[in-house]
């Protein structure tokens, strides 16, 4: 207790709270509340114990506070920490659960009968696309089903579809960084280190100027993948995509996207495609309602895009642009999305049907600020927007 | 704590019983403390009170996209080095010998107390000692003066630099020992107070957090924002400050892009006093309200709701 730079006289302790043998409450508050979905490591537990025995174990708003300083690290969890807190020591049952059930939906289940968007009514699956190249390869079967509307894939093709996404490599535009690294070429910034190093062998005398030029940097990249109900047959694979994205590459950002928000990244860092998607479908607790694109980039921009994470980034918004809210909304977003983002790339699985104009709502307004507007109905549109996201 | 509290109030911060729990948390455990919230809650402010409350120096690292272990723990002045290297050569005193060879010594040449004997690994020692060490603030939080208080080390948005960083920083903030191959280990006689900032522009990583305590700062309540305007700026009248904070929070209500913190509060009511404002109207609101909303956007939301509506609305809650 000596060692900290504490105000002295400001600060004389009670001795340790009367507990009932130190630390038996603090570590089943500390079960209680990893029962409730915290993240509560033992450290943390420790932490706990001992913020409580210096702030008195008497009063119940110290023993508050000192848990939320030890047990919480995201603001996200303050208010399942407040009802926990109520529930185990006020003994009362909190009133409003706030950590509902997982939904019953598992992602990993491909097998029931996906119906294609309300609008879009499965127009011939065997779409011929006039691609001269594939003519050849027609028989191979991952190159028919590389062409195949995710949409209209058998519960079959489908899995061996996501097999393929799981695959794909997901590279990244590249910006200069502000670290620097050894170069070869002259007249760039002096690195006196290594010419002082170089210099000592040679007497004093530095007879090798060394440089060091601006290390290249992978933009962050950031997914939003619409999770409504009219993008349920391409929202599993577009998870995918965004999975092998995060697996594959550092800085990677995922959302999903439907009435509300939600960050995923964490839950995609999984390794197995399956638990990730598992994990992303427990938290989103939207999956296939209904959609308010503006409102949701709305909340992006407001909480992650505009305070850094979308700014310099590629930003992929992977929707059908299907908007239940006012277009002024998003057309006002997209703009203020445009002027933080590198680099805003618009997928729409339904931009391959035959006839697709863009005349959703939330898509008429969106486009003025899409710098790419790619197709992400099959596996080779997929394919194609890893490229476009290397360029 | 209630002691805790008072004295960060005698020394300029108003800190809820949350926060200051974890101050004195911090103080007492002693462990780094991470501070997140919204821009302008006053999160930067915490380390400068704790440094006028310990009396400690305050040392301010901030952190930005590359910032790597050269900018933040020490290097080496180079230049100077250099420098030192032509000049003992033009004396022909110290300069390293030529061709390594086991030249005599003599001069200023110093051995240092490393055991080496060959010539080039003693101008080695000569040019690596502390005289040529550029100390930056994480070395100096560690390595303090004899007799000197604890510094605290304000470590500012740390989400601005990358996670190679954030490994680094979790060693040091481990253990608080610096090890200078040339000079040897450092530690720290007492830890610094450390309060490390982020702006929330990415996740810091778990590990860094978990060495840490962590409190998201919040909008203080009316009365707490109407104590700190009036302590920030003693120049404004009791009633304008009531009025700017609940001005204030209504904006915060109105959905702005950048919704105005409590700096935003303290400039505002600046502003007004500056132009010798007693209460808020129409005109002196709309002359100022570049102080408080930052975006062209947010001012003609304001705007669009009316900006007798908002003085109305500030004057009836301030009461």
């Amino acid at each position: 207790m000596s060692a900290a730079g504490a105000p002295r006289p400001a600060v004389p302790m009670p001795p340790a709270g009367p507990m009932p043998a130190a630390g038996t409450v603090q570590v089943a508050f500390g079960r209680f509340l990893r029962r409730r979905g915290l993240d509560v490591p033992v450290q943390a537990v420790i932490a706990f114990t001992e913020a409580v025995a210096l702030v008195g174990a008497e009063r119940r708003a110290g023993v508050y506070w000192a848990g939320r300083a030890t047990l919480v690290r995201r603001p996200e969890d303050l208010a399942r920490y407040d009802a926990a807190f109520a529930a185990f020591f006020d003994a009362k049952a909190a009133t409003v659960d706030v950590a509902p059930p997982p939904p019953s939906l598992v992602l990993a289940v491909d097998d029931e009968e996906a119906d294609g968007p309300p609008d879009d009514a499965p127009d011939g699956d065997e779409r011929d696309r006039a691609d001269p190249d594939t003519v050849a390869v027609r028989f191979s079967r991952v190159e028919v089903l590389r062409h195949k509307d995710l949409g209209a894939a058998t519960p079959e093709e489908r899995a061996e579809l996501h097999r393929l996404i799981a695959r794909l490599r997901v590279a990244g535009a590249e910006r200069r960084s502000r670290r620097t690294t050894p170069s070869a070429r002259r007249h760039l910034r002096p690195d006196l280190r290594r010419t002082t190093r170089a210099a000592l062998r040679t007497g004093g005398e530095p007879l090798r100027w060394h440089t060091r030029e601006p290390r290249q940097r992978l933009r962050r990249l950031v997914l939003l993948v619409d999770v409504s109900g009219s993008m349920e047959p391409y929202a599993r694979a577009l998870v995918r995509f965004a999975h092998a994205a995060v697996l594959g590459r550092r800085h990677v950002e995922v959302f999903a996207l439907g009435t509300r928000l939600t960050r995923v990244t964490r839950q995609l860092t999984e390794h197995d495609p399956d638990t990730a998607l598992a994990a992303a479908a427990r938290v989103v607790a939207d999956w296939s309602g209904g959609t308010r694109l503006g409102d949701g980039l709305r909340r992006f921009n407001d909480d992650w895009g505009q305070r850094g994470m979308a700014r310099g980034a590629t930003v992929v918004i992977l929707s059908d642009g299907w908007d239940r809210g006012e277009p002024d909304v998003m057309a006002e977003q997209m703009a203020r999305l445009g002027r933080v983002a590198h680099r805003i790339i618009w997928v729409n699985p339904l931009k391959a049907a035959p006839g697709y104009a863009p005349l959703a709502r939330g898509m008429a307004a969106a486009l003025p600020h899409v710098d790419a507007f790619v197709e992400g109905h099959s596996l080779a549109s997929l394919e194609s927007l890893a490229e476009v996201l290397a360029s | 704590m209630p002691e805790l509290s008072d004295a960060l109030a005698a020394a300029g911060y108003l800190a809820d019983e949350g926060l200051a729990t974890s101050i004195f948390l911090a103080l007492r455990m002693p462990r780094p403390l991470l501070l997140e919230g919204e821009a302008g809650v006053g999160k930067t402010e915490v380390a400068k009170v704790l440094a006028r409350l310990t009396g400690g120096e305050l040392l301010r690292l901030q952190c930005y996209e590359g910032i790597d272990a050269g900018q933040a723990l020490y290097e080496w002045d180079y230049a100077r080095q250099l420098l030192h290297l032509r000049a003992a050569e033009g004396r022909g005193g110290s300069a390293p010998a030529r061709g390594g060879a086991a030249d005599a010594r003599s001069g200023d040449g110093r051995g240092d107390g490393n055991a080496v004997a060959s010539a080039p690994a003693d101008a080695e020692g000569e040019l690596y000692s502390p005289r040529f060490l550029v100390r930056r603030p994480l070395l100096q939080a560690i390595d303090r003066p004899p007799g000197a208080p604890p510094a605290v080390l304000l470590i500012d948005e740390v989400d601005r630099a990358d996670d190679e960083f954030e490994a680094f920083l979790l060693e040091v903030l481990s253990d608080f020992t610096v090890t200078i191959p040339e000079l040897g280990t450092i530690r720290a006689d007492r830890p610094p107070a450390v309060v490390i900032t982020s702006n929330r522009t990415r996740d810091v990583h778990d590990a860094l957090k978990r060495r840490c305590l962590y409190h998201w700062v919040e909008h203080p309540g009316f009365e707490r924002e109407v104590a700190i305007v009036r302590l920030r700026a003693p120049g404004a009248s009791e009633g304008l400050a009531r009025q700017v904070a609940a001005a204030v929070g209504e904006l915060r209500d109105l959905g702005l892009y950048k919704p105005p913190g409590v700096a935003e509060s303290i400039d505002w009511v600046q502003a007004l006093a500056t132009l010798g404002r007693a209460d808020l109207d129409d005109a002196s609101v709309e002359a100022t309200l570049g102080s408080v909303v930052k975006y062209r956007e947010d001012a003609e939301r304001v705007r669009g709701f009316g900006i007798d509506k908002l003085v109305a609305a500030a004057r009836s809650r301030a009461g």
